[in-house]
C-alpha cells in the first residue's frame, strides 16, 4: 500500500457541527438559527442540518447534554436524569419561591404584555408594586418602553421562556383552553370529599 | 329543635355542600366569593327555617351574623380599591363590569396555576444561566494600513505644538507723558486746540491716554477745558494765570 487508507468518510456537515456545537457551549443564552448561522459564516439551511445531527447526538438518554430549543434558540442543557446530582450542587434562583402574587403578576405579563403595572393591579385587584420588582430582579420580566401616559411597560424576558421550557410565548396555551367551570366544580367536589367527618 | 346554621344544605351554581364548608373553602381562598350567590344561601336557609313552624331565634342570628360576614366580605373583594370607572355605571352595568374582571381575573389565576405545573415539570431541567451577553458585533472593517502613515501621524502628534500667540489680547498703552510734552508744545505755538480734532485717527485707547494727558495738564493748572455742549467738542486753551490753580472748579460746562 502506497496511500494510506482512509477508513471513515467524514460526513461534510460534522465540521459545521462541531463549530455549533462549540458556540453553544460558550453561549449563556439561546442562540437563534440565524445567530448561528453569522457566527459560523454559512448559510442557515446547512446550519439547521447540522442542528438536526447535533439534536440526535444530544439527545435525552443518549447523552448527559442535552441540546434544545428554547426561547426562540437553541441550547444546551443537562439531562433530565442528571437533575437529582445538578440539584444537589445548584441552586435555581430564579424560579424558587415564587408566589401566587408573583405567578399571577408573570401570567399577565406573558398573556398581555408588554403592560403596565397599573394594567397588572387593575386585572388582580391589588397594587403590584412589590411583586414586578421581584419579577425584575429575578430577570422574568424586563422593562419595554413607555405608555403614552408614561407608565413603564414590561414583558417577559428569554429567561422567563427558558426557565419554563417554552420555545416561545406563542405556545402558551390559549386562556379558553385552561378549564372550565365543570373542572372547578369538580375540583370543589374533590375538596369537599377530603374534608374531615 | 335548632336549625343546625352550619350544617344547611346548598346547591348553588358555584358550590354544593354544607354551609361551613363553603365557609372554609371562601377563607381558605379556595373559593372565589364573586361567584358565590349569597341570596340564594339566605332563601336556602329561609326554606330550611320554614320547614319547621317555630321561629328559632339562636340560628337566625348567628346565620344572621355569617352571612353579613360573607357579604362584607364579598363586597370587599369585588371593589378593591377605588375605581372613578365604575362610579358612572348603574348597578345592572356594574354588575357586568364586575363580573366581566372577575373572569379575568380566573382566567388569570388559572394561567398562574398552568404556569405552576409547567414550572415543576421542567424542575428536572438545569441549564447555566450566564449574566455574560453577547459581544457586540464588530460590522466595520479597517482597511490594509502603512505603517510608514500611521508613523507620519504619531510623529505628527508627538511634536511639539507651537506657542499660541497672545499678541490680539494686549492693549497698548501709549505713556502719558508723550500726550503731555505734544500738547505743552503745541499751546507753546497757540493759545487753544480743539482736543478731537488733535486725537482724530487715533485708535480709542490712544485717544483714552490723550484724554489723561489733557485732565493732568488741567489738574497742573496749565490748560482750562470748556464744552459748548454735551459730546460738543472739547476745547482746550492755555491758562494765563501763572499760579497753578489745583482746586478750581472745572469750567468744562455742559449744556
Amino acid at each position: 500500500m502506497d496511500r494510506p487508507l482512509r477508513l471513515v468518510a467524514e460526513n461534510p456537515l460534522d465540521q459545521l457541527a462541531r463549530t455549533l456545537e462549540a458556540l453553544l457551549v460558550v453561549a449563556s443564552q439561546p442562540l437563534s438559527s440565524a445567530e448561528l448561522a453569522d457566527a459560523a459564516a454559512e448559510d442557515a439551511e446547512r446550519v439547521d442540518m447540522a442542528l438536526g445531527l447535533l439534536t440526535e447526538r444530544f439527545a435525552e438518554g443518549r447523552s448527559g447534554i442535552v441540546l434544545e430549543q428554547v426561547a426562540g434558540g437553541w441550547a444546551f442543557r443537562a439531562s433530565r436524569e442528571a437533575a437529582e446530582a445538578c440539584g444537589r450542587m445548584f441552586e435555581r434562583p430564579v424560579e424558587r419561591g415564587l408566589s401566587q402574587a408573583a405567578m399571577e403578576t408573570l401570567a399577565v405579563v406573558a398573556y398581555l404584555g408588554p403592560c403596565s403595572r397599573p394594567e397588572i393591579a387593575r386585572l388582580r385587584g391589588v397594587a403590584v408594586d412589590s411583586v414586578v420588582a421581584g419579577l425584575l430582579e429575578r430577570g422574568l420580566i424586563a422593562e419595554a418602553g413607555r405608555e403614552e401616559g408614561g407608565a413603564v411597560r414590561y414583558r417577559t424576558t428569554p429567561l422567563f421562556e427558558r426557565v419554563f421550557g417554552l420555545e416561545s410565548l406563542s405556545v402558551l396555551p390559549r386562556l379558553d383552553d385552561l378549564g372550565d367551570a365543570d373542572e372547578i366544580r369538580g375540583r370543589l367536589e374533590e375538596l369537599a370529599e377530603k374534608r374531615p367527618a | 329543635m335548632a336549625v343546625p346554621v352550619r350544617e344547611l344544605e346548598l346547591d348553588l351554581e358555584a358550590f354544593e355542600g354544607p354551609f361551613d364548608l363553603l365557609l372554609a373553602l371562601v377563607l381558605r381562598d379556595e373559593l372565589d366569593l364573586g361567584e358565590v350567590d349569597v341570596a340564594a344561601i339566605v332563601l336556602a336557609f329561609l326554606e330550611r327555617l320554614a320547614e319547621r313552624e317555630q321561629l328559632d331565634l339562636d340560628a337566625c342570628g348567628e346565620f344572621l351574623v355569617l352571612v353579613a360576614a360573607l357579604l362584607e366580605l364579598k363586597a370587599r373583594a369585588l371593589l378593591t380599591g377605588e375605581d372613578p370607572d365604575l362610579e358612572d355605571l348603574d348597578p345592572a352595568e356594574a354588575a357586568a363590569e364586575l363580573a366581566r374582571r372577575l373572569a379575568d381575573y380566573r382566567r388569570i389565576k388559572e394561567a398562574a396555576a398552568w404556569l405552576f405545573e409547567r414550572l415543576d415539570e421542567e424542575s428536572d431541567r438545569y441549564f447555566r444561566v450566564g449574566p455574560a451577553p453577547l459581544a457586540p458585533r464588530i460590522e466595520r472593517r479597517i482597511a490594509p494600513q502603512d505603517p510608514n502613515r500611521l508613523a507620519a501621524t504619531i510623529r505628527s502628534l508627538v511634536a511639539e505644538p507651537p506657542a499660541v500667540s497672545l499678541a490680539h489680547l494686549e492693549l497698548r498703552f501709549p505713556p502719558v507723558e508723550q500726550f503731555l510734552g505734544r500738547f505743552r508744545s503745541l499751546l507753546a505755538r497757540r493759545n487753544r486746540f480743539d482736543f478731537d480734532s488733535e486725537v482724530h485717527g487715533m485708535t480709542r485707547v490712544e485717544q483714552a491716554v490723550a484724554f489723561l494727558a489733557v485732565l493732568e495738564l488741567r489738574k497742573g493748572g496749565e490748560v482750562e477745558l470748556s464744552q459748548a455742549a454735551a459730546f460738543a467738542p472739547i476745547r482746550v486753551q492755555r491758562n494765563t494765570e501763572t499760579k497753578p490753580e489745583r482746586n478750581s472748579a472745572w469750567t468744562a460746562r455742559s449744556a
